[in-house]
């Protein structure tokens, strides 16, 4: 049932675009550019983006997951979870499946909501990007604060989840 | 960009030569979870295209700039919850609203909460993690965000304390 609904939305979805572009029906016709314009971005990073996790599923072993991200790993971990994410590209939308491959290996909760909320906020392109426009300061101050209080929450959350025996799904 | 496509080509060929059956597995895992994972990003689409709709650059624009500055970070974050938009167009337009003198702590709220809260990135998101924890985290980081806003304003001196 809740099926059936999330499809007939989608498909009148594309009806409304379709009727727009036909009739010059303005807001449509600017909502189905913004589709298209979201669309071509994500397709150009997505696919890639697969393509290198299954990469990685295939020639990284479980074994040097667990030991470099796993649960005995230490700060280590959460070390290269920051380094991982500064050359993520994309965005969150990315990063979420990165999390599920790492998880697959083994790595523990902590260390990927740390990779995620990291590559949020420290992507290496985007951080150059926001110095040029706002200054070093600005950029400083953001990655500064943000950052520990991403690995304190992660650290958290992740220790009551494993106790919960919480699982990332794979998809 | 260009280096993410290079490198993939890369390692690719690397895998090919080294191990076919291999990379032909890595294929197939990768078409497999991307192919799985298309629906959310459809509805993710479909929601990002409203979205951008609704708030436009210009009305954030207007919006950011005007009123006190405390309740212009509180509307920043929620717009940055709401929206998303790649670095590359959010942080000229952070540039644009300091040129109109927006505080520093505004543009803090709207750049952070856009890159770490995502609500139309939610679809995609509770497909892993699960719809309570996906929430949890938004509300973290949602948190997060402000705490960074405000301090923030505090070092370039729009707020004292």
């Amino acid at each position: 049932m809740k099926k059936i609904l999330k499809i007939s939305l989608i498909v009148l979805y594309f009806l409304f675009i379709g009727i727009s572009l036909i009739f010059h029906f303005e807001s449509g016709e600017a909502i189905g550019k913004n589709f298209l314009s979201f669309a071509f971005s994500m397709l150009k990073i997505v696919p890639v983006a697969f393509v290198l996790i299954g990469l990685f599923e295939v020639w990284i072993r479980k074994k040097t997951i667990e030991k470099h991200l796993g649960d005995n790993s230490s700060w280590r971990g959460y070390f290269w979870a920051i380094l991982l994410s500064g050359t993520t590209v994309g965005g969150l939308y990315v990063a979420f499946p990165i999390a599920a491959v790492l998880f697959k290996k083994g790595a523990k909760l902590g260390v990927i909501f740390t990779y995620i909320g990291a590559s949020a906020v420290c992507r290496i392109p985007m951080a150059i990007f926001e110095a040029s426009f706002l200054g070093i300061k600005f950029m400083l101050i953001r990655l500064l604060v943000s950052l520990p209080l991403i690995i304190i929450s992660s650290v958290i959350m992740g220790n009551i989840l494993s106790k919960a025996n919480y699982e990332i799904a794979e998809r | 960009m260009l280096i993410l496509y290079l490198a993939t080509t890369i390692l690719f060929i690397i895998s090919l030569f080294t191990n076919r059956k291999k990379t032909k597995k890595a294929l197939k895992i990768a078409f497999k979870r991307f192919h799985k994972i298309l629906p959310a990003f459809l509805t993710m689409l479909i929601f990002i295209s409203i979205v951008i709709y609704i708030f436009p650059q210009e009305l954030i624009i207007k919006y950011l700039g005007i009123g006190n500055k405390y309740i212009s970070t509180l509307i920043a974050s929620l717009i940055g919850s709401i929206t998303l938009m790649p670095g590359f167009i959010a942080f000229p337009l952070a540039g644009i609203l300091r040129q109109q003198s927006v505080p520093y702590m505004v543009l803090s709220a709207f750049t952070t909460t856009l890159m770490l809260v995502g609500i139309v990135t939610f679809p995609i998101e509770k497909e892993y993690f699960g719809v309570k924890i996906t929430i949890v985290r938004n509300v973290i980081c949602f948190v997060i965000a402000i705490i960074v806003a405000f301090v923030t304003g505090i070092v370039f001196g729009e707020i004292g304390i």
